[in-house]
């Protein structure tokens, strides 16, 4: 899956640019399947893409039945064949991971990049990385335990 | 994406606006950037212009590059006539608002005139209009920001402003975009404060092209792979600019006290580590890798909460070591204060340092200062006096129209204690142990300033045929020499030039990694995104016809070799304590004027520093100011 750690991103938007130039050819925020939300005024960035929920309302509001799931991935992919772009997708999706190309009125998402996203090989802070979710939870587990870790050498050198 | 970006001609006298594309020809002799802002100031400008009259003409340019991923792509360079030295004004200012200039259709924008009222420019996918800024006016530049997003109900957009130092024409005043970004240098927020002019907001979503974008992408990732494998971006993606500190104080490189010492003692609290008691993580610009600043957050003390971005090296030297403030926390606070008002850091810090031994000297006293005591270290004298700058109040105001001035109001030799060059404050670095520094200080087109040619690997100590092969000539590898380091200058200066033209990051070039991204890698960068081909001769030769540029421009405004020269104090007073490498060091007059000659031959200037006639020709510079836009 492709994890985001919010705490690494430094709000460069390579992800965006990266993302655009890969579906789009073109350098276009808009068009990117990946935008980073921002609170610039208390520093905080916060990368937002599809989830590939595990039940995705996306697919279950489609009335065309255009979205499927790539089972090498685990993305939700959009048949371009099927899509009349209606945006019911767009609208019921609680995460904002579903956009569409102003242009082109083509409604757009991240497809994982066939297992090989772009967007994480431009995050040099690493806040996207693309893990098998045991390894996610893993890392995340191991990241906790580091903190409590710290405050139990804390107390044992106050005793 | 190149031939179909524009440049916007806004008279604020008249609310007329005009657009042109930007012509290719004009494109293959000064790509984009600070290279077609030259062209523009050198051939729009009438000379000897008053600097805050309508006649002067603040230009912003996006880079030919400004956009890719990689390299931190978004710069922006803001150019006009200097109100602070009457040379070349000329800044670069990170951040996301060239990118942004570029979806909304523009690469650049020539602002003549003045407008009646306050006023703000939006420019929207293919639209440049006038907005009504009285709202706007006396708020700070972080207000400014959200201001202009409500009212546009737009949070995407992004805006160049300015605070009450512009506003009040404080003749260092910079320009300002999101929380840190800033445009430093020459006082072009006093040119935006002269206009009228609090905002430049900038929103678009109009595609960038490019002529081979799947080559681009795989060679921008790999251009990123470059830059974040250096030692030197590896550090600064940890500590900022900071890192330098590290090196520079424990060498008695510093200038501390003003100029009375070149290291500052037990400043162990301003070291770069002391930034994680304060820091949330790091920041980056548009496209860059390397998110070289802190977002910091002060939880105590009289400013308190207080949430800010950086800060750089200069900060640390300009209310740091030069006014001998010893803590990290009267940094952050200083940095904070600068940004919210929009004053230069450095020229704020130069000239409080200044006027703290004028102080100490008895040169000023009491009655002169509003009864402020300018003692060394007084951090509650440096907050009120950055105040007291920026809102032009007593003494303040006798600061703030920069060192020229302020020497002429003081007088009693208050001129010897002054480092600065053309009437621009120095950075905080002492340059008397490394002459390579010290003549690209003087030699500065914009005044003293390191970032037009600072050549940071002389400090390495590399290889001879290492430094030979950069550079194209011996350059000895000891930095207290003379010995080719007019090359390294000259060479240094060619590049920065192009880098600011391209829009991409000095810190990612050869600034002080040598494996950096440079002309080759430029070149093909180009090609990728454009199809220009142009070769590593070809782009030297941009930069030099850039540089030359800025050098008719000052040379047309009375400037000439005299002043390209140092503070006297330079070659007088050695530098008392340090490494062995940095102590006892002055610069040796005649060894400078020596590689001042050799450093004029190099641009094909003659020894009074005139561009040649031959290198004119060979520039296609011969024709008077031409009009190729």
């Amino acid at each position: 899956m492709l994890a985001i750690d919010p705490e690494k991103c430094t709000g460069c938007r390579l992800c965006e640019t990266a993302c655009s130039i890969h579906h789009e050819k073109t350098c276009s925020p808009e068009r990117a399947r990946i935008r980073v939300t921002k609170w610039e005024n208390e520093g905080i960035y916060i990368p937002m893409v599809c989830q590939q929920c595990d039940i995705p309302i996306c697919e279950t509001v489609c009335p065309m039945q255009a979205l499927r799931r790539d089972t090498k991935t685990g993305a939700l992919i959009i048949d371009y064949k099927l899509c009349v772009g209606c945006k019911l997708c767009m609208q019921f999706c609680p995460f904002g991971g579903i956009g569409v190309n102003e242009e082109t009125s083509k409604i757009i998402k991240c497809d994982l990049c066939s297992g090989d996203p772009v967007c994480v090989k431009f995050c040099k802070p690493e806040a996207l990385q693309y893990l098998q979710v045991i390894a996610l939870n893993l890392k995340k587990r191991k990241a906790a335990a580091e903190k409590f870790s710290k405050y139990l050498k804390q107390m044992l050198t106050a005793l | 994406m190149v031939v179909n970006r524009k440049i916007a001609y806004i008279n604020l006298s008249t609310g007329k606006i005009t657009q042109k594309i930007v012509p290719k020809t004009l494109r293959t002799l000064y790509l984009g950037g600070r290279g077609i802002n030259m062209y523009l100031l050198y051939n729009h400008l009438s000379p000897k212009i008053d600097p805050l009259s309508q006649n002067n003409i603040l230009f912003v340019g996006a880079g030919l590059l400004g956009g890719i991923p990689c390299l931190g792509s978004g710069r922006c360079d803001i150019a006009a006539k200097s109100p602070l030295t009457g040379a070349v004004g000329d800044s670069n200012i990170g951040g996301f608002f060239a990118p942004e200039l570029r979806f909304a259709g523009f690469d650049h924008l020539a602002i003549t005139g003045k407008a009646e009222e306050p006023v703000y420019l939006l420019v929207r996918n293919g639209q440049v209009h006038i907005r009504e800024a009285t709202h706007l006016w006396r708020k700070d530049t972080f207000e400014t920001q959200t201001i202009i997003r409500e009212d546009e109900d737009d949070e995407d957009i992004k805006s160049l402003v300015i605070g009450a130092a512009g506003e009040n024409l404080v003749r260092f005043a910079n320009v300002r975009t999101g929380r840190k970004n800033s445009a430093g240098r020459t006082g072009l927020g006093c040119v935006m404060g002269s206009k009228n002019l609090k905002a430049i907001a900038a929103r678009g979503t109009n595609p960038l092209e490019f002529s081979h974008p799947d080559d681009l992408l795989e060679y921008c990732r790999q251009m990123n792979d470059m830059i974040t494998s250096t030692r030197w971006a590896k550090a600064q993606s940890r500590w900022g600019t900071m890192i330098i500190y590290s090196n520079t104080n424990t060498a008695g490189l510093i200038r501390t006290r003003n100029f009375q010492l070149n290291q500052l003692e037990k400043g162990q609290d301003l070291e770069p580590e002391n930034i994680d008691r304060y820091s949330i993580g790091t920041s980056g610009c548009y496209g860059c890798a390397v998110h070289c600043r802190h977002r910091y957050i002060l939880k105590s003390g009289s400013f308190a909460p207080l949430y800010g971005e950086g800060p750089e090296y200069t900060s640390l030297g300009a209310f740091g070591t030069m006014v001998d403030c010893r803590k990290m926390e009267t940094i952050l606070v200083a940095n904070h204060l600068v940004n919210k008002y929009g004053l230069d850091t450095l020229e704020t810090g130069g000239l409080i340092a200044w006027a703290m031994e004028l102080y100490e000297k008895g040169i000023i006293d009491n009655n002169m200062t509003d009864g402020l005591k300018l003692e060394w270290g007084n951090e509650e004298v440096l907050y009120e006096l950055i105040r007291k700058i920026a809102y032009r109040e007593g003494f303040g105001d006798k600061l703030a129209n920069g060192f020229r001035e302020a020497i002429d109001k003081i007088g009693k030799g208050s001129e010897y204690y002054a480092i600065q060059i053309k009437g621009m404050s120095n950075l905080h670095s002492d340059e008397r142990p490394t002459p390579s520094f010290a003549l690209g200080i003087a030699t500065s087109t914009r005044g003293a300033d390191h970032l037009r040619s600072r050549p940071a690997i002389d400090m390495y100590g590399l290889p001879a045929d290492l430094l030979k092969e950069i550079y194209g000539g011996p350059v000895a590898a000891d930095y207290n020499s003379y010995d080719g380091k007019s090359r390294m200058v000259w060479w240094q200066e060619l590049l920065y030039a192009v880098t600011d033209s391209l829009g991409i990051c000095k810190f990612q070039t050869v600034f002080c990694a040598v494996h950096a991204p440079q002309w080759k890698e430029f070149s093909r960068l180009i090609q990728l995104a454009t199809d220009f081909k142009f070769s590593k001769d070809q782009l030297m030769q941009i930069g030099e016809r850039i540089y030359t540029t800025e050098r008719l421009f000052n040379l047309r405004e009375g400037f000439s070799r005299k002043d390209d020269d140092l503070p006297k104090r330079y070659f007088k007073e050695p530098t008392p304590i340090g490494l062995p490498v940095a102590r006892n060091k002055v610069i040796d007059r005649e060894k400078f004027s020596e590689m001042l000659d050799e450093y004029y031959k190099l641009h094909g200037w003659d020894s009074m520093g005139v561009p040649t006639t031959k290198t004119l020709k060979k520039l296609a510079l011969t024709k008077k100011p031409t009009n190729l836009l």
